[in-house]
């Protein structure tokens, strides 16, 4: 078992140099070291858990009930659409209560058309073997759609993954920015975002839905009525955004923010900030339609469900290109052409987990666990040398080749460290030792019991293995359950245990083993002192 | 050079004799800890039941009467302000708003708000917003992991070992969770996400010397076929105390380091580990092992079914 045929010693050799090399630029990032670093070696880098770097850790939950609502409206929309195409059909009283879409069919003729048409138009559900909408016809003319359980679970699952593109987009238009945005368990987003300085900025450009219609004013409309809520039929009564009561448009969409190609903040001719914006050719050609067919009458500009102006037309808009006004600041202006140029978001996402660490707090925290981690590794090591000699300096490079290693496979892994995982470094280092401690026991042991050096040496590896091995899987029990349900930080803290256990199994057992197979088969000891 | 031993060679110590006096006490200890948890409640911080904290560094020591003066005028609930690490460091504790989630993000931005204007060079360090749904769920993971590793341990060890191994891990773990419960209860230091990091790390590492006692009393047990059982448990305890106390040393050494000068942050995550290897060190020794007498643990219990005839055989009746 002493006897270390030269191709194994090369290739611990090989595979710890590898470890060291991989190691190195995660060591000399942030230093003028990193700029000489030869463009051809590895280049390897351990990320810094948002704790340590500082930066925005938030977990955003779909708005389930908004998420039905603005289904719904996108439905009552398409089947508005659908039916128009065909002159004949004429429907009324439309009504979104209860969750369900119903209208009436005016000619009691065309119901069957009509049901044909609204069935076409839903969608099977992959897997379920059911349709996203029920059409059902009440009292032969009322038709009524109403959403399955598989619908709007699968509607939910998409408006998720768009949802998460366009948070991604607005975070960062330019996409240079080394963000994370994923999608959580069916209904959440997870954001985080390094180095942020203003946090609350942040969730306004992600809390705003940003869904742009153009609709015409109802002018028809009793204000009485409209104060106190009431609209004429097929129109509804908005909010204005600035607070200063209540507006009565048309409930149809003339044209919706889902056609616009660009925005960007401007000003108009009085120096306000506005937001200019941009068409695509669909929706040039609709905006000059409609502008054109309604001259010298107000159009609202809704964003979100508020009204954030009503101007007049005063002439067609054909250009494609037009401009929403508002009381903006150049800030707010801004805010919403980057929630425009965006998208907007199938859903309302509301912040369920703020997590923000300053940067000097991070920069704190990692100057005192690595200061920390040095001081206790150094006294680790003192407390080794006094207590097994020689036997003690092997564990010791051993240790300091474990630490390589364990930032090496960091690094190679692109694993992120946080400030639990710094504990997590040091206590791998305190328990790494162990295995030594148990092997340099077991040979004090068989000494004693006037074992014979090889023997002794021999005998204390393989005895002292099983309990070695034994207590590593307990620890990995414990630290891959941790790395399954932790977070963020607490994750970080998990994934440097489990490298540690293996890379402390190596250094301890194989290379020190190396290392006095090395010695004895060079010096021939006659005693050891140990 | 002289090497350090810190146990000498040959130790005989009769652990075993006070193995009822011990069991006793623990038990008590045990009781008296989780009654004391359940009585005074854990600290738990914001991770675990909602709500806002703030840490704020200021230019200069603040006067806390003061600013909690200021955050009470927000009327944002009870808040709780405390001194974090050095006078110049608060945290502020804001409970879970009524009205939902958009209203704890406002209530965030306000203290944010307020301390920007009140003292200017102060740095909001960080900021941790939980809504109720999130810590519900997150107590809940903690608990499922915290159980669940307890569980798959003592599943490894019953593999591995006996039934009886498996057994004396489990209670040991549960010995060694209630005592850590009940000094962070008793301390009214915060629990948050880290300290449970702690509480799985104190699973898996507090069993270290446990499995290396038991792997001790499973080799003499195949050795010392004729010992009885008493006498065995003493030899093996003896046998690895050397190990026990060298390594619980090192750990202690640089986890003492860690929450000496290290990071504020986790100061809690690394006491609870020093903690809990105090308390392992402890329990392996007078937990683990005497409950394997309790539980009948023989000199053949390692021996296979049909191996246990062969010996029975063999003995004169």
């Amino acid at each position: 078992m002493l006897d270390f045929p030269r191709w194994k010693v090369w290739l611990i050799g090989i595979l710890i140099a590898i470890g060291v090399l991989l190691s190195i630029p995660s060591l000399i990032a942030g230093t003028p070291l990193a700029a000489s670093w030869p463009k051809w070696l590895p280049q390897y880098k351990i990320s810094l858990g948002l704790d340590l770097a500082g930066g925005s850790h938030l977990l955003l939950e779909a708005d389930a009930r908004d998420a039905i609502k603005q289904r719904l409206q996108a439905k009552e929309d398409e089947v508005a659409t659908e039916l128009r195409r065909d002159p004949r059909i004429d429907i009324g009283d439309i009504s979104t209560a209860g969750g369900r879409l119903s209208f009436l069919v005016r000619d009691p003729t065309k119901v069957d058309t009509v049901v044909e048409r609204l069935r076409k138009l839903s969608q099977p559900v992959a897997l379920t073997g059911n349709r996203d909408w029920d059409v059902q016809v009440m009292d032969s003319t009322r038709i009524v759609l109403t959403p399955t359980q598989a619908g709007t679970t699968q509607a939910l699952r998409d408006a998720m993954s768009v949802a998460r593109d366009v948070v991604r987009r607005r975070i960062d238009p330019g996409g240079t920015k080394e963000i994370t945005v994923i999608t959580e368990g069916g209904n959440r987003v997870l954001v985080q975002v390094p180095g942020v300085e203003d946090p609350e900025a942040l969730k306004q450009l992600i809390g705003q839905t940003a869904r742009l219609e153009f609709k015409l004013v109802d002018q028809s409309a009793n204000p009485q009525d409209v104060q106190a809520g009431r609209a004429p039929a097929g129109s509804q009564v908005l909010p204005m955004a600035d607070g200063t009561g209540a507006i009565a448009v048309k409930r149809r969409v003339m044209v919706s923010g889902d056609q616009i190609v660009k925005a960007q903040q401007s000003f108009d001719q009085d120096g306000r900030p506005v937001v200019a914006i941009g068409f695509n050719s669909a929706g040039a050609r609709r905006f000059g339609r409609v502008t054109q067919e309604n001259v010298n009458k107000p159009f609202a500009i809704i964003l979100d469900d508020k009204v954030l102006s009503a101007p007049n037309i005063n002439e067609p808009i054909l250009g494609g290109s037009a401009q929403i006004s508002g009381n903006f600041t150049v800030k707010s202006a801004n805010d919403l052409a980057v929630s425009l140029a965006s998208g907007k978001l199938p859903v309302k996402l509301n912040v369920i987990e703020e997590r923000t660490v300053g940067p000097d707090l991070g920069k704190d925290s990692i100057h005192k666990g690595v200061i920390a981690s040095l001081v206790g590794t150094v006294a680790v090591m003192i407390f080794m040398l006094v207590t097994y000699g020689r036997f003690g300096v092997y564990a010791n490079i051993a240790l300091i080749v474990n630490a390589f290693l364990i930032l090496g496979i960091m690094s190679m892994f692109n694993a992120t460290l946080t400030l639990p995982g710094i504990a997590g470094f040091i206590l791998t280092i305190g328990a790494a030792v162990d295995a030594n401690v148990l092997i340099n026991e077991r040979i004090r042991e068989e000494m004693r019991r006037g074992r014979r050096l090889m023997d002794a040496v021999e005998s204390g590896y393989r005895e002292a293995m099983r309990a070695i091995f034994d207590a590593n899987v307990t620890h990995v029990i414990s630290a891959g359950i941790m790395a399954y349900f932790g977070s963020g930080p607490v994750r970080g803290f998990a994934v440097v245990l489990l490298i540690g256990i293996v890379t402390s199994v190596f250094t301890a057992v194989y290379f020190t083993r190396m290392l006095v197979a090395l010695w004895i088969h060079r010096t021939r000891p006659r005693a050891l002192h140990i | 050079m002289k090497l350090l031993k810190l146990v000498p060679d040959h130790t005989n110590l009769d652990f075993m004799r006070w193995r009822n006096l011990a069991l006793i006490l623990s038990l008590i200890a045990t009781v008296l800890s989780l009654g004391y948890t359940m009585y005074r409640g854990l600290n738990l911080g914001v991770d675990f039941v909602g709500g806002q904290l703030v840490r704020v560094t200021f230019p200069q020591p603040v006067d806390v009467e003061r600013l909690r003066a200021q955050v009470d005028s927000l009327q944002l609930g009870e808040a709780s302000i405390q001194e974090f690490g050095s006078p110049r460091t608060v945290q502020i504790r804001l409970p879970k708003p009524g009205g939902g989630d958009a209203a704890a993000n406002v209530a965030a931005d306000r203290v944010r708000q307020l301390v920007e204007s009140n003292y200017p060079g102060a740095k909001i360090d960080s900021v941790d917003t939980v809504s109720g749904k999130v810590s519900g769920e997150l107590a809940q993971n903690s608990a499922l992991a915290i159980a669940l590793a307890m569980l798959g341990i003592a599943i490894y060890i019953w593999f591995r070992f006996e039934w009886q191994f498996g057994v004396g891990a489990l209670l040991t773990l549960a010995h060694d969770i209630a005592m850590t419960l009940g000094f962070f209860a008793f301390t009214r230091l915060q629990v948050d996400l880290n300290v449970v990091a702690a509480f799985l790390t104190i699973v898996g590492y507090s069993l270290n010397d446990t499995v290396v006692i038991y792997d001790r009393i499973r080799e003499n047990l195949r050795k010392y076929r004729k010992m009885a059982i008493l006498p065995l448990l003493n030899l093996s305890l003896n046998e690895t105390l050397a190990r026990t106390v060298v390594t619980s040393l090192t750990v202690l050494l640089a986890m003492g380091i860690m929450m000496l000068i290290g990071p504020e942050v986790i100061f809690a995550l690394s006491l609870a580990i020093f903690l809990g290897v105090v308390i392992g060190t402890y329990s392996s020794i007078y937990i683990a092992t005497p409950v394997l007498v309790w539980l009948g643990v023989q000199p053949d219990s390692f021996l296979k079914g049909d191996e246990k005839e062969d010996e029975r055989e063999a003995q004169p009746a």
